[in-house]
């Protein structure tokens, strides 16, 4: 399996040259990583190329890494089902960066690429169509960015007077319940009551 | 005619000019399948364009699985496509096994087989009865629902729910199966296909059930790639696509059965690759029965480690035990960095979870691929033409379920 792999890399190094940024074998899964720029050529070579056959768009979608230069980072996920094998391609992308849209390849990556713009606010040159997909009409933010609150900005009830769903903001009868599990032994930084008398103390 | 054509001398205004009419199909529209709203834009009866409107059943899945442990994100997989939950947590027990590089034993392989291929014939019953009923028979949804009722009773007797099961979990299954059970199942599967036959009469030959499914909603080999199609939808044209064949995952490859496949890739061809392969799933379960009372069927059911708790007789003797389960149900297990897309074939075609772990004991990202998500996409493009009762057939043979699309 791996070795079939290791093949297909090697292959895509030669023919693909600085398009291909580096490449990854782990838990029997190739990831290539490539830019926004070239994105377009990749994913055109991985179809039409006769030893790829990378036909199907199984997924995209996207992470966000907030500490990072380049904030978030498109994931891609294709496979071939003439020659059954699946590869992922990564493009790390900026916060203010717009990728190409893969729509004119795959018309599949249409509603993908709504979802990303939804989720994350990733805009895609050349999509016919980038609206909102999942979220109510009107949303404002992205929710799946690590710094969107799990609980939401609006909340929505039915008001018997005015006679209509209306919003308002998020109220918490408690705090979100967002417990730290993780042991003290293991890298969590607890700050243990008399912490504060040891810094007096310097 | 009202359109002026015959006769009609009076001044003409602006609102006798012919123009496309809008409706809204649902979001409460019995043939919507959930919650879909649909904007058709019709040429007479003729479907000019059809725009999806989905995220009605939106619950942010994706996001509340970022701050819960990977045992507490179980339980959201029985709410996507809640037709056939089990199938779902199967997607995210191997990725996390694939993650931290568990074995699961052999018995716990084998009930995740039997469970998987009763959450097919769930899902697929639910499908084919209620597609006869968006084209107008009433008899098969009463006579599927009542057998997806007993095989609800089979999930309820083996985890204690009759949907949101959380039975699989990482390392193998929660519990054992008691002997009766696997009996009662057996003499089920053996009694399953005479209702298949009942079914097959009332529709296979049906005329006007052949007139509403013949020739509708056809999809041919580049539709397949340009729309991601998955499961039925490929297998409907002809291609004998099926994970379960082509990679592998569980124990399947030492099962013995068929991928049925269709002709002419429309809704009809589409109703009986359904009705078959509820025939093959239930020769898999068969098969797994039998394997499962073989001595080497015997055996926990859970790969006792890190990810797994221990069991009952070791916590009344052993503190290490103890403390193991206290901390297993409060932090929860850790799942060492990486990330790994896992895919099954679920009923509705490729199910696939996209986990990327950060090496804490919560999923940094973790995306869900369902199937139904690229086959309502491409609604536009097969019900452009159609008129508009197809749009219930192409509904009801795209097998969407708004739990996993919405997610």
């Amino acid at each position: 399996m791996s070795d079939a792999l290791n093949e297909l890399a090697t292959m895509l190094e030669l023919r693909m040259g600085d398009a291909l940024v580096s490449h990854e074998i782990a838990h029997g899964e190739l990831t290539i990583t490539t830019t926004a720029s070239h994105l377009v050529k990749m994913v055109r070579h991985l179809q039409q190329d006769e030893s790829l056959k990378f036909s199907t768009l199984v997924d995209i979608t996207a992470i966000d890494w907030p500490g990072r230069r380049k904030r978030f980072e498109l994931v891609y996920h294709f496979l071939s089902m003439y020659l059954n094998h699946r590869i992922r391609v990564k493009v790390p992308v900026a916060e203010d960066e717009i990728a190409p849209s893969l729509t004119a390849i795959h018309p599949s990556a249409n509603w993908f690429e709504r979802e990303v713009f939804d989720m994350f606010g990733i805009l895609f040159s050349g999509h016919p169509d980038l609206r909102r997909i999942l979220t109510d009409y009107g949303f404002r933010g992205h929710p799946l960015r690590k710094d969107f609150p799990t609980t939401g900005y609006t909340e929505v009830r039915y008001d018997e007077a005015l006679k209509r769903v209306v919003y308002e903001p998020v109220q918490l009868v408690q705090e979100y319940r967002q417990f730290d599990f993780m042991s003290p032994w293991e890298g969590a930084e607890y700050i243990l009551p008399g912490d504060e008398k040891k810094e007096a103390a310097k | 005619m009202m359109d002026g054509s015959k006769g009609f001398n009076d001044a003409q205004t602006g609102e006798q000019k012919i123009r496309n009419f809008n409706i809204n199909f649902g979001p409460q529209h019995p043939a919507a399948h959930g919650v879909l709203r649909l904007v058709l834009e019709l040429d007479g009866e003729i479907v000019d364009r059809c725009d999806p409107h989905i995220g009605l059943l939106h619950r942010g899945t994706e996001k509340l699985m970022e701050s819960r442990t990977y045992l507490q994100n179980l339980p959201y997989f029985d709410r996507l496509d809640y037709v056939a939950p089990m199938n779902q947590e199967h997607a995210w027990c191997l990725a996390i096994e694939r993650l931290t590089g568990v074995e699961v034993p052999r018995r716990a392989s084998l009930i995740r087989v039997l469970y998987s291929e009763i959450g097919r014939i769930l899902s697929h019953l639910l499908n084919v009865t209620t597609q006869a009923m968006d084209v107008g028979a009433l008899t098969p949804p009463l006579w599927g629902f009542e057998e997806r009722e007993k095989l609800m009773i089979f999930y309820e007797r083996a985890c204690g729910a009759r949907l949101h099961a959380a039975y699989f979990r990482p390392g193998g299954v929660h519990q054992d199966l008691p002997p009766a059970l696997l009996d009662d199942i057996e003499a089920w599967a053996h009694e399953f296909p005479k209702l298949l036959d009942d079914i097959d009469g009332l529709l296979t030959e049906n005329r006007i059930f052949k007139q509403r499914n013949a020739d509708i909603g056809v999809v041919s080999e580049q539709d397949i790639l340009d729309w991601g199609y998955s499961g039925v939808m490929v297998r409907g044209s002809g291609f004998a696509w099926d994970l379960r064949r082509a990679q592998p995952y569980e124990c399947y490859d030492e099962f013995e059965f068929k991928i049925p496949v269709g002709k002419n890739g429309d809704c009809y061809d589409r109703y009986l690759c359904r009705m078959a392969e509820m025939r093959e799933s239930t020769k898999i379960m068969l098969q797994a029965i039998a394997k499962l009372r073989e001595p080497e069927g015997q055996g926990d059911v859970l790969a006792r480690g890190k990810i797994t708790p221990p069991n009952r007789a070791e916590m009344k003797t052993s503190m290490e035990a103890l403390i193991h389960h206290f901390k297993l149900y409060t932090e929860g297990f850790h799942v060492p960095a990486g990330e790994v897309y896992a895919a099954v074939e679920a009923p509705k075609g490729e199910f696939g979870v996209y986990l990327v772990a950060d090496g804490t004991n919560r999923p940094y990202r973790a995306k869900i691929r369902a199937p139904g998500y690229l086959h309502l996409q491409s609604m536009d493009y097969i019900a452009k033409g159609h008129q508009l009762a197809d749009v219930a057939a192409i509904i009801g043979t795209m097998d969407v379920v708004f739990g996993e699309i919405d997610r």
